[in-house]
């Protein structure tokens, strides 16, 4: 309970009209509450990925060959992943961070030219990200692997699935700020409703940063 | 609500230049590199030679550099370097529960249960 | 209920603040609250019902009044009605209108989200309780075990209302979770410090972390049930490679942490209504407050004691009983501290303190059979008897709806400005600690007697035919006791509203405004120089405070009324809702775009509505 032990901060001037009594934003304090109760979330779809990893009785299998059924026969199948492309997405989504914060630095300071340039890349590569995932599930399907397959494609498909998803929120969510952004209503002083939404697409990236190396790169 | 907005941003500390965002982008994309290098390496695509140095090692690189990587994305870019310390601790305490629970998961169904009797 | 009570408050109120529509978009805290309360004890009459039927069928050996089909549903119903429908929107009722009111705040931290989450609430509830229409009311327990919830065991839509009913109340609480989070930590009053918010915000706040921790879990596990259930997965179907006991894990990793969630807003206000009946501080404050964080924290990594008779081998089964005993340690502190209140203190024997000293009781013997249960060994013995039904019945009736009724009599004036009849409340209190006491405690008896859990009947000569007849009539005189309070509650609704504002030298800042508060609370927030405000004010001012009067709102701006709230929940059922018709309709996906389209609508229009 650290943050209940935290020492109490003195209430704010009280020339202000809604003062917090921490003098954090009441939204940003929600926004990190909510990553806080999500950490929760992909904790539990990733403990099962790995609870279950291993366990699959039909192939195909993520990095080895198995006996799969496909086109209605069973057949020897190679290992699914291909490293190279989720690499490439994988960096693609870690530099769409870099984007928004650069986004947010020129909303920061009025900057329009910078906010909507970087915010723009962002929203880019988060569709380029969607994009790829929905390019390997394609691909992964065609390759027999169904959702309810085996446990390997059963909770593959659900953690980065929901991975997935968020991504998509969060390309709608900084899509929408970008229309905001180009109509010009995105002042500094409105720069933290930018802020949220960057806090947001950040925790999606470092989710993605445990969930690349634990399902793609752990054998 | 917007009207206060703007007096927080002048009492919150600030936040890091572009520069340095960018040398944590590099160092990010360095590290992940590295990380399915050793993957590779683990497994035997640069070469046999490799592959008995690195495929004991891979996990710890993995949970190593993957975690680098986390806090390097919390400290910089979600600023919880600069912003008060109850953000960064809003965010602590749910990673300890959730690491404890995807730990003691682990142990409940692959070690004991592998170790049969026990 | 409480409308039309702002006699001198000309602060402009927006025309649709009266009538229907107004409780529709209303987004005052206050108002929410009611809503909250009124919802959930209907639904709590409901669970109680349910509760009935069950007690007249174990009445006597090999009955026939319901059903073994029925019973599966009764008693499944009975416990999701009482934790998700009952227990848990009572205490966000008390959430809703105590805790703006007792930190010095205006409303909540956010007031629009605030009605999201009761709508939500409201339908997800509703839906649960549609099966019944359908014939088709879960029936596979409350904590829907796999791999009996698969589709094998369990096809019909009775586990799907459960799994979706459960997934959308699980947003409501989300919601809410987020926003009282929030509530707690930003807009306290100046001086309102954390180590001097009373001991109900204090235990509210950590039932708001735990919320915010717990439910994911569950909502993955619900999700992994779904896909098993409608696309084919195999999560806990073994023939697929699935365990079911990983089910069990996920749901109790959510459920123990549940049992707080339903707890500690009932210690709070025990915390609350001790001092003020013994004209005493809260003895150890600090301690209080430490120990319900630990209780909180140590809730984490005790989970597995409910699934000891899993096998999960010696260390596990050693580590989760000594995590399990350890929490006796902060939760003695607690029952210790209460005592040390009441010791030497100047006792006013009124309907909130019985319900409270009664609480305080009642807990202990729950927790001692908890402690109990901590013992492997001693569990395998309990485990799925009735034994268990007694432990916690002591813990979740005994502590929670006695705690919550200590609440519910101590802040009725505060709530409706009138004061509830104390004869009929010490009536109420007495026929329901008696029909409490006889219903349940006997179940110990029979536990260990070696009667199952959820069984509908029993052939006769088990020597179970005694203590089941006496268990439905205290079962019968702790139904009576909630007619009392019906009654209690329809005669004082019948006087005029004119209840003081502070009818029991109260400690806490909400005593010092009228009864009811005004809709923007306060008018002007009083200092706060200790965690007993009040109490310090009266003492400066040497004699009773003064009545406050009803002041202008002029000049403070207070959050517009919205529709969007209510609109957005619906979108939240027709996403969620339409899983259920994956197998009955063609084209369900139709209702879940529609749902996911008036979702957005709802969204977008109140996100670019302005909130004052």
């Amino acid at each position: 309970m650290s943050h209940a032990a935290a020492p109490p901060r003195p209430p704010p001037p009280p020339a202000e009209e809604h003062p917090t009594a921490t003098g954090i934003d009441n939204r940003k304090l929600a926004i990190w509450a909510l990553i806080g109760s999500e950490c929760l979330f992909f904790a539990s779809l990733i403990s099962t990925y790995l609870v279950y990893k291993g366990k699959s009785l039909i192939g195909p299998l993520p990095h080895t060959e198995s006996q799969c059924m496909l086109h209605g026969k069973l057949q020897t199948c190679e290992g699914v992943f291909e490293i190279p492309l989720v690499t490439f997405g994988t960096a693609v989504l870690l530099f769409s961070s870099f984007f928004v914060v650069l986004a947010l630095y020129g909303a920061q300071r009025g900057n329009r030219k910078m906010l909507i340039g970087w915010l723009a890349g962002t929203v880019l590569s988060g569709m380029f990200f969607v994009g790829m995932q929905v390019y390997e599930f394609t691909h992964f399907y065609h390759k027999g692997m169904g959702y309810g397959t085996n446990l390997f494609s059963s909770t593959f498909f659900t953690l980065t699935g929901f991975h997935g998803s968020h991504v998509t929120v969060g390309v709608i969510w900084l899509a929408t700020l970008l229309v905001l952004a180009v109509r010009g209503k995105i002042p500094a002083e409105k720069a933290l409703n930018l802020e949220l939404a960057a806090l947001y697409w950040h925790f999606v990236d470092v989710v993605w940063i445990v969930i690349f190396p634990t399902v793609y790169l752990l054998r | 609500m917007d009207a206060h907005t703007a007096s927080h941003a002048g009492r919150e500390p600030a936040h890091p230049t572009p520069g340095l965002y960018l040398k944590v982008a590099v160092v990010l994309f360095i590290l992940t590199a590295f990380e399915v290098l050793t993957f590779e390496a683990g497994r035997g695509g640069l070469g046999p030679a490799l592959r008995p140095l690195f495929e004991p090692i891979v996990v710890l690189v993995l949970v190593v550099f993957s975690g680098a990587k986390f806090v390097l994305v919390a400290m910089f870019y979600m600023h919880l370097k600069q912003d008060p310390r109850l953000l960064a601790n809003l965010f602590a305490f749910p990673l300890v529960i959730a690491a404890v629970i995807i730990a003691a998961l682990i142990v409940l169904f692959r070690y004991w249960r592998m170790v049969g009797a026990l | 209920m409480a409308t039309g009570v702002l006699d001198h408050a000309p602060a402009a109120p927006a025309p649709e603040t009266t009538g229907i529509w107004g409780w529709i978009t209303t987004v005052d805290h206050k108002r929410i609250g009611i809503l909250y309360g009124t919802t959930a004890f209907m639904f709590f009459l409901l669970g109680g019902i349910e509760a009935l039927i069950m007690r007249l069928q174990l009445m006597k050996p090999d009955n026939t009044l319901v059903s073994a089909a029925t019973f599966n549903s009764l008693f499944t119903m009975h416990g999701t009605t009482m934790i998700f429908l009952g227990v848990m929107p009572l205490s966000a009722m008390f959430f809703n209108y105590f805790i703006p009111l007792q930190i010095g705040a205006r409303d909540v931290a956010f007031p629009r989200l605030n009605a999201f989450s009761y709508w939500v609430f409201l339908l997800g509830g509703l839906f649960v309780n549609f099966s019944f229409l359908l014939n088709a009311a879960p029936n596979a327990g409350w904590f829907g075990y796999a791999n009996l919830t698969e589709t094998t065991y369990s096809p019909g839509l009775n586990t799907d209302f459960w799994v979706l009913g459960l997934q959308i109340l699980g947003i409501a609480s989300m919601a809410a979770a987020i926003n009282f989070f929030v509530t707690v930590v930003n807009p306290r009053a100046p001086g309102m410090r954390m180590l001097r918010m009373p001991m109900f915000v204090w235990m509210s706040f950590i039932t708001q972390i735990l919320l915010l921790l717990a439910f994911p879990v569950i909502t993955v596990a619900l999700i992994f049930l779904m896909m098993d259930r409608h696309f084919g997965t195999h999560f806990f179907i073994p023939a697929g490679g699935g365990d079911p006991v990983l089910w069990q894990h996920l749901f109790w990793i959510f459920g123990h942490p549940e049992v707080y969630i339903l707890i500690l807003p009932a210690f709070g206000i025990v915390s609350e209504v001790l001092p003020v009946f013994s004209r005493k501080p809260l003895f150890g404050y600090t301690a209080m407050v430490f120990s319900g964080a630990f209780i909180a924290f140590l809730g984490f990594g005790v989970w597995s004691h409910h699934m000891f008779s899993t096998g999960m081998g010696p260390f596990a089964d050693s580590f989760f009983a000594i995590s399990t005993m350890l929490i006796a340690v902060p939760t003695g502190v607690k029952i210790f501290n209460w005592l040390g209140t009441l010791w030497g203190g100047s006792l006013q024997f009124r309907t909130p303190l019985y319900f409270a000293v009664g609480m305080v009781a009642m807990f202990i013997v729950g927790g001692l059979s908890g402690v109990m249960h901590a013992v492997p060994p001693a569990d395998l013995q309990q485990t799925d008897s009735y034994f268990v039904v007694a432990h916690f019945h002591y813990v979740l009736f005994g502590g929670a709806i006695f705690g919550l009724t200590a609440g519910a009599y101590y802040w009725f004036p505060k709530m409706s400005g009138r004061m509830l009849d104390e004869t009929l409340g010490k009536l109420h209190f007495w026929l329901m600690f008696i029909g409490f006491n006889v219903t349940f405690f006997p179940m110990h008896f029979l536990g260990l007697n070696g009667m199952p859990r959820r069984v509908y009947t029993y052939p006769a000569g088990l020597n179970f035919e005694f203590w089941n007849r006496i268990e439905t009539y205290g079962a019968l005189l702790l139904g009576a006791s909630f007619l009392v309070f019906l009654w209690n509650l329809g005669a004082t609704f019948r006087k005029p509203a004119h209840a003081p504002a502070d009818p029991w030298r109260g400690a806490t800042l909400e005593w010092l405004i009228p009864s009811p508060p005004q809709e923007f609370n306060y008018a002007e927030v009083p200092p706060v120089n200790s965690s007993t405000p009040a109490w310090d004010l009266r003492r400066a001012h040497g004699r009773p405070l003064p009545e406050p009067l009803r002041v202008s709102g002029a000049g403070i701006h207070m959050p517009r009324p919205s529709k969007w709230p209510a609109v957005t929940a619906v979108g939240v059922l027709g996403v969620i809702g339409s899983m259920l018709l994956t197998h009955a309709v063609q084209h369900w996906y139709a209702i879940t775009l529609t749902g996911a389209a008036i979702l957005f609508y709802g969204v977008y229009r109140w996100a670019f509505e302005p909130a004052f």
